[in-house]
């Protein structure tokens, strides 16, 4: 990308403390623990991991809905950081975000009009009612919806709609970056196809950047120009996308891809299965060294001495690993 | 096939009485299943997949009623009262579920939950089941079992429960395994280290496996055969090389088409399904996907699909001769 990033986020991190008790030390859990990106203006970056890598602590974080412990944010080449009240207040209406329970992430007892104007009344911008009623309307015809929509509740719509009414009320305000937080992994497969095209298309249309965390990596692969894998609150690889998944160099990253079912049974028989064990270690304690470590089956002894730093291995495609190459 | 089917179903029907009508979930569905084999029964959410599940092990919510016929080992087991199907239940036939969390009992060690098993099904002194027990949870790779036997669900992780499951439903060495969605709500790196176990342990002790999963590859990786459901109707079965090879009905032809591939790289438009899935509370006259299905005509909307069948597959549409 040769033009300023939309975002550009360095060593950010989010410590939660635990409780303590009297005798006992302090412990914090590091969620995210040193994370660095740039997002491009229409880009879309992938973020895959397991549960508890810190995926959805950094989609906050980077909204500042959960405030980061230390790192730098910034936004249009200006700090976000350290923005509060009013100018924090006005400069999120550029930046919103939709969720993986597209029900739960509505109000059951607002209609999809009131649902979708509340964001406009939130940032009143001088629009009459008319223009309002209006601008709701072809929000919600964007996005595939009908004017019948409009004076119902969520409960009368499926998964798929309600996604669809999430995405309008997040693109009512014309934002430019949309934090998608698994906005697919509730949906029914031949939904899913649905709201991605959705997604894609109004990303050609107005020209938006996606932060989208999914766990389902074909999916990402389809959706995103780039991707990164987060590890335990860490980056251990981020790539364009076909160098990702035609060439994954971290070996957290080649098991994740491994692990997915093929949906051909033939493939599948015949791919090469590179199986993790055990589960992902506490991040309150996380292991020496590089965290994948435990779980790795190239790890050495230098891997639980030295913590592998992000290294450029061609073409930004950058991976930690002590054993690459 | 001169096997006799292990179990065999026929024209399964479940109703649910709800305040605003009945609803429809399972419609005349069909099937058999051979000893030692693994079946997919794939669907989207309102299906009714699962709802077959409960109905073949007598779990139906109050309010739902199975009919049809449900033939374990040639002996009628649908309408049986619990007393009698707990002759069956455990020993026989056994399930896991989605959430290993919630369906573990908080308050027990997993001790308890796991001894309790035999005690009651094989009449197992308790120092027995405890062994029977141990020896069972090294055998699904759980470390140290001897030690975390006696902890309690919560100390363990979701992939770690979800072994416990099926640890648990496999003590008996029952026959057929029912599992509904055991991977969906695990990691993909554990879901993987758990079809991987369910593979290898059903192949030892020769389990016939039904399998109840809205993911093909779930599917394409550990079945043998995959029924495709729809509406609460059976769209199309088969073998999977065949199915995920030449899929037949235009639905399912549409769900592998629709699904982003990660082995290649997708460019522009995805292939979609129009439309909702399908309400259940009024039951189609016609086809259950005429009003999705790009093919569709006056014909379908109207008459109903009867089932084509050869000697290992099966496909119910008006537009494709088998």
């Amino acid at each position: 990308m040769s033009a300023a990033p939309l975002l550009s986020v360095k060593d950010l991190k989010v410590h939660f403390p635990l409780k303590g008790g009297l005798f006992r030390e302090k412990r914090v859990v590091k969620a995210l623990d040193g994370v660095s990106f740039d997002l491009g203006v229409g880009e879309t970056l992938g973020i895959v991991g397991e549960s508890g890598c810190g995926k959805s602590t950094l989609c906050r974080a980077v909204l500042r809905l959960v405030e980061p412990s230390d790192g730098e944010i910034s936004w249009l080449g200006n700090d976000f950081m350290h923005l509060s009240g009013e100018a924090l207040r006005r400069e999120r209406r550029n930046m919103q975000i939709i969720f993986q329970d597209p029900l739960a992430s509505l109000d059951p007892r607002m209609t999809v009009r009131q649902t979708v104007e509340q964001p406009l009344l939130n940032f009143p911008s001088g629009m009459t009612g008319e223009a309002r009623r209006a601008l709701i309307a072809d929000t919600v015809n964007l996005v595939g919806g009908h004017p019948r929509w409009l004076d119902r509740f969520p409960h009368e719509f499926s998964g798929g709609q309600c996604q669809r009414i999430g995405i309008a009320r997040a693109l009512v305000l014309q934002p430019k970056l949309l934090v998608c937080d698994e906005p697919v992994s509730a949906l029914d497969v031949s939904v899913q196809a649905q709201i991605i095209n959705l997604l894609m298309r109004l990303q050609g249309e107005m020209g938006l950047s996606y932060m989208f965390i999914s766990h389902n990596l074909a999916v990402v692969r389809h959706i995103s120009h780039r991707v990164m894998v987060l590890y335990l609150g860490k980056v251990m690889e981020i790539a364009d996308r076909d160098e990702f998944y035609r060439r994954p160099l971290h070996p957290y990253s080649q098991a994740l891809i491994s692990a997915v079912p093929l949906p051909d049974p033939v493939e599948e028989r015949n791919k090469q299965h590179v199986r993790l064990t055990g589960d992902i270690p506490s991040p309150i304690n996380p292991p020496s060294g590089c965290r994948f470590r435990t779980r790795c089956p190239k790890a050495t002894q230098i891997c639980s001495d030295v913590e592998p730093k992000l290294m450029d291995h061609g073409g930004g495609h950058i991976a930690a690993c002590h054993h690459i190459g | 096939m001169a096997i006799e089917p292990l179990l065999e179903v026929e024209s399964l029907r479940v109703r649910f009485r709800t305040d605003s009508g009945d609803v429809a979930a399972v419609n005349d569905v069909s099937f058999s299943l051979q000893p030692g084999e693994t079946v997919g029964i794939v669907g989207e959410s309102g299906s009714g997949k699962s709802q077959i599940l409960m109905a073949l092990m007598g779990l139906l919510a109050k309010n739902g009623k199975a009919s049809g016929s449900v033939k374990l080992r040639g002996q009628q087991i649908l309408g049986l009262k619990d007393s009698a199907l707990d002759r069956f239940r455990g020993q026989v036939m056994s399930m896991i579920f989605q959430d290993p969390m919630t369906s573990l009992n908080p308050f027990l060690r997993v001790s308890t939950q796991l001894t309790e098993v035999l005690i009651k099904h094989r009449g197992m002194s308790q120092a027995d089941a405890l062994d029977a027990s141990i020896a069972m949870l090294s055998r699904i790779s759980i470390p140290e079992a001897a030690k975390r036997i006696g902890l309690y669900p919560h100390e363990f992780s979701g992939g770690m429960r979800q072994r416990v499951m099926i640890a648990m439903a496999l003590l008996c060495e029952p026959a057929v395994l029912f599992a509904d969605e055991p991977t969906t709500a695990l990691d993909v790196t554990v879901q993987a280290q758990i079809l991987d176990l369910l593979k290898d342990l059903t192949r030892r002790m020769g389990t016939t496996v039904v399998l109840v999963t809205h993911d093909l590859g779930v599917v394409a990786s550990i079945c043998d055969r995959v029924i495709v459901l729809y509406g609460g109707r059976i769209m199309e079965s088969g073998p999977v090389e065949q199915i995920f090879a030449q899929p037949l009905h235009p639905y399912t032809q549409g769900l592998l088409a629709s699904m982003p591939r990660l082995s290649a790289s997708t460019q522009g438009e995805l292939v979609t399904i129009p439309g909702q899935p399908p309400s259940l509370a009024i039951e189609s006259v016609g086809c259950p996907f005429a009003p999705r299905c790009v093919l569709a005509d006056e014909h379908c909307r109207t008459v109903r699909p009867i089932p084509q069948r050869n000697a290992d597959q099966e496909v119910s549409c008006h537009k494709v001769t088998l």
